[in-house]
């Protein structure tokens, strides 16, 4: 039955209604265990600091469309402006960090799958070897370095390292090879183009839907990056939005009127995440189901 | 294991070379000012703190001080992460000028070797009689003409109780902590709970193990020796254990939303807890406006007056600072002139530590969250009889273990003074895994 099912891909026999029903249920726990918080962060963006201890959770206030006007309001004017600052340089850190890190990896990947040379097989195991490093267990070393040569607390120090994806070069190398065929290359070549040229002009289109996927995972992974700015940055006017909140959180035993602030920052920070999937999500699926067919 | 030995024999051995060189100096030499000598020409100082708002107090000096700026730089609270990152500016060798540190996490940084003695710098000694002696002590470690940082701010714990309900129930404010068991009993009987016991807040027990009189640590020779389990914190640890078994207080996380609602609602009555926990009640519990008032902690003799203290912040100048005589000089202001003190309980809601604090006119005006009390003047007699306590240089760790400890009593296995003893061990272990000297 199960092997029918899988193997059968709709034109087979129809999976009977309790397995139907067995996935369906798993999958709405699911959807509910995930959405449930957002959910939660949603309605307690609308609310006073005094409803937010007193109502009811998981269900508006009658007050609920002014309380959120309100802190938005102070929101974004909380210490002169720092929240859309904050906004803004987490925008900045993963759209250009990551913008530049997938064309560096796509690069990369491109040259370790198209060119043969001594020693390829070995560079590509080492990067592929730092799949495995979390980026956290970088941090500190990354801080001592960057401190030798003074650039911790500025803009480069959260900058650079954001451009480094072993996993983009791994999925770029991979889909290249399945994605570019070499034909087209030596075509290229033949009509005199140049390999750079032929590179961002023909590969890189071929391999766009792989781009796509590599330019999101580094997106919110920088987006969610927060221990190397933790560690990195001191100056408020350079956090990104994730350490600006968790710098709010920790103080909201003395000063209790932060906790509105911080939820409803953190609502508001999940706004761009939430565009960024919903408007990319398309390319990414073809990315994902293109290079598993082939 | 030996390179840490070696490190810290080469620290104590820097230490005392210090302290020689500061005693013999004490006499008025030149060699006073050659170890803190003004810099010449401008400087720029960067100060890490977390206290929202100091930009605007630090715009006073800057504006007043050409030729000493100030650069305020940011981070979370101390534990959250900006003493992690101190040890590793330390250790890379570009700390800041100034820091922020809470008193029991002072000796931490000392140990380490990140403090820079400004003992030797103009105004500093003079500062001495602006503070509580329990207070001048956390920062002096008690070395002989020694300094290592400028209280800023301070947490004189007292009682927050709901006075309607006690005067409902017909009950006077509690002197002892007799009384104040009796009370809960009573209360208990009128179904609520007399307050809560928090398991994660063990610098608050710490604060009620200092008023009675107990010491967790101290040192002499340079060695330490760890006493969670002394005679007087013992007695604490049964005082509430008692209270945990016979279920007359809740046993609540502190300042979750469970805890806030617990008060709101009016199911806890009372509070011991230090200054800075007005805030806490007129946020979190905002339905409870005008019901509160504050009196003076409980006694462990009738009569007595002594009081503990909870939190509370310091000003340091680290090691590696370059001007460490005009990074002395602002913080003597920050945390000593009524300017930056005023600004300062303005845009922070800080309690100063000075003495010079307790004049702010703004300290002496009614509350309107607590009946139109003047609760800040209750805090700042508070002040003046809190009982000195040393910190330990691991209080981190020394925290979570007995946390762990107190979470399982509270959950029925073990009691308050398993914890304490557990503590105790495990202090003494981490203690000697740091290579820090330390009898047992």
């Amino acid at each position: 039955m199960s092997a029918a099912a899988l193997t059968g891909r709709g034109r087979g026999p129809r999976e009977g209604i309790i397995s139907r029903g067995a996935a369906m249920l798993i999958m709405g726990v699911f959807t509910l265990y995930f959405l449930i918080p957002v959910w939660w962060l949603l309605i307690s963006s609308t609310k006073t600091l005094g409803n937010f201890n007193r109502t009811f959770s998981l269900w508006f206030t009658p007050t609920s469309l002014s309380d959120f006007a309100a802190n938005i309001g102070s929101l974004f004017t909380y210490g002169g402006g720092l929240f859309p600052r904050w906004m803004l340089n987490s925008i900045v850190y993963a759209t250009v960090a990551g913008g530049l890190g997938t064309i560096l990896a796509a690069m990369c990947g491109y040259a370790l799958s198209k060119y043969g040379f001594r020693g390829r097989e070995a560079i590509f195991n080492t990067i592929l070897g730092g799949v495995l490093v979390p980026a956290t267990a970088l941090a500190l070393p990354l801080f001592l370095i960057f401190s030798q040569v003074g650039l911790t607390n500025t803009f480069w120090a959260v900058f650079l390292p954001s451009l480094v994806s072993p996993f983009g070069v791994y999925l770029s190398r991979i889909y290249a090879a399945s994605s570019v065929p070499d034909e087209i290359i030596e075509a290229a070549r033949i009509d005199g183009s140049g390999e750079i040229r032929t590179f961002f002009t023909v590969a890189i289109r071929l391999m766009s839907p792989a781009l796509v996927t590599i330019f999101l995972f580094q997106f919110v992974s920088i987006w969610n990056n927060f221990f190397l700015p933790l560690i990195m940055l001191r100056d408020q006017s350079l956090f990104p939005v994730t350490l600006g909140l968790y710098n709010w959180n920790s103080q909201v035993n003395t000063y209790p009127d932060l906790r509105t602030l911080v939820l409803v920052g953190a609502f508001v920070s999940i706004i761009p995440l939430l565009v960024a999937f919903l408007s990319l999500q398309r390319f990414w699926r073809n990315g994902l189901g293109a290079g598993g067919l082939k | 294991m030996a390179m840490k030995h070696i490190r810290f024999a080469a620290v104590v051995a820097l230490a005392s070379v210090a302290l020689v060189g500061c005693s013999t100096a004490s006499g008025g030499g030149p060699s006073q000012a050659a170890a803190c000598a003004p810099s010449k020409g401008k400087v720029t100082l960067n100060m890490t703190t977390w206290v929202p708002g100091m930009d605007k107090v630090v715009a006073l000096w800057n504006a007043k001080n050409p030729n000493i700026q100030v650069k305020v730089q940011t981070g979370p609270n101390g534990n959250s992460g900006t003493y992690q990152n101190f040890f590793n500016e330390l250790k890379a060798g570009n700390a800041p000028d100034i820091g922020q540190i809470e008193y029991d996490t002072l000796p931490a940084f000392r140990v380490q070797g990140g403090l820079q003695d400004i003992g030797a710098c103009a105004g500093v000694q003079a500062a001495k009689s602006e503070f509580s002696t329990g207070l001048w002590n956390q920062v002096t470690f008690g070395e002989k003409s020694a300094v290592y940082a400028i209280p800023q701010d301070s947490g004189p714990m007292a009682l927050y109780y709901r006075k309607d309900l006690f005067q409902k129930a017909g009950l006077s404010v509690p002197t002892t902590w007799d009384e104040y068991a009796a009370d809960a009993v009573k209360i208990k009987a009128l179904g609520g709970s007399i307050t809560n016991f928090p398991k994660g807040d063990v610098n608050w027990f710490a604060g009620l193990v200092s008023q009675a009189g107990g010491q967790w640590f101290s040192t002499s020779g340079g060695k330490w020796t760890v006493n969670l389990t002394s005679p007087e914190s013992t007695k604490v640890a049964a005082y509430w254990q008692d209270l945990i078994s016979k279920k007359l207080v809740s046993t609540i996380p502190g300042f979750t939303d469970q805890w806030n609602n617990a008060y709101d609602k009016g199911q806890d009555w009372t509070w011991v807890s230090a200054v800075w926990g007005a805030n806490s009640i007129s946020s979190g519990a905002p339905t409870t406006s005008g019901k509160w008032a504050v009196a003076p902690m409980p006694q462990w003799t009738a009569g007595a007056n002594v009081s503990g203290a909870w939190g509370g912040s310091s000003s340091v100048v680290f090691k590696g600072s370059k001007h460490p005589a005009e990074a002395a000089k602002f913080i003597l202001w920050l945390n000593t002139s009524s300017e930056a003190l005023t600004k300062l309980n303005e845009v922070a809601q800080l309690y100063p530590a000075s003495t010079a604090g307790d004049q702010l006119p703004a300290l002496s005006q009614p509350v309107p969250f607590y009946d139109n009390q003047p609760i800040y003047v209750t805090f700042g007699d508070a002040g003046k009889v809190i009982s000195p306590f040393t910190w330990g240089p691991t209080m981190t760790q020394t925290y979570s273990d007995v946390s762990d400890g107190f979470g399982a009593a509270l959950s029925g296995s073990g009691t308050l003074q398993d914890a304490l003893a557990a503590g105790q061990a495990k202090t003494i272990a981490a203690l000697k895994a740091q290579s820090i000297p330390v009898n047992g």
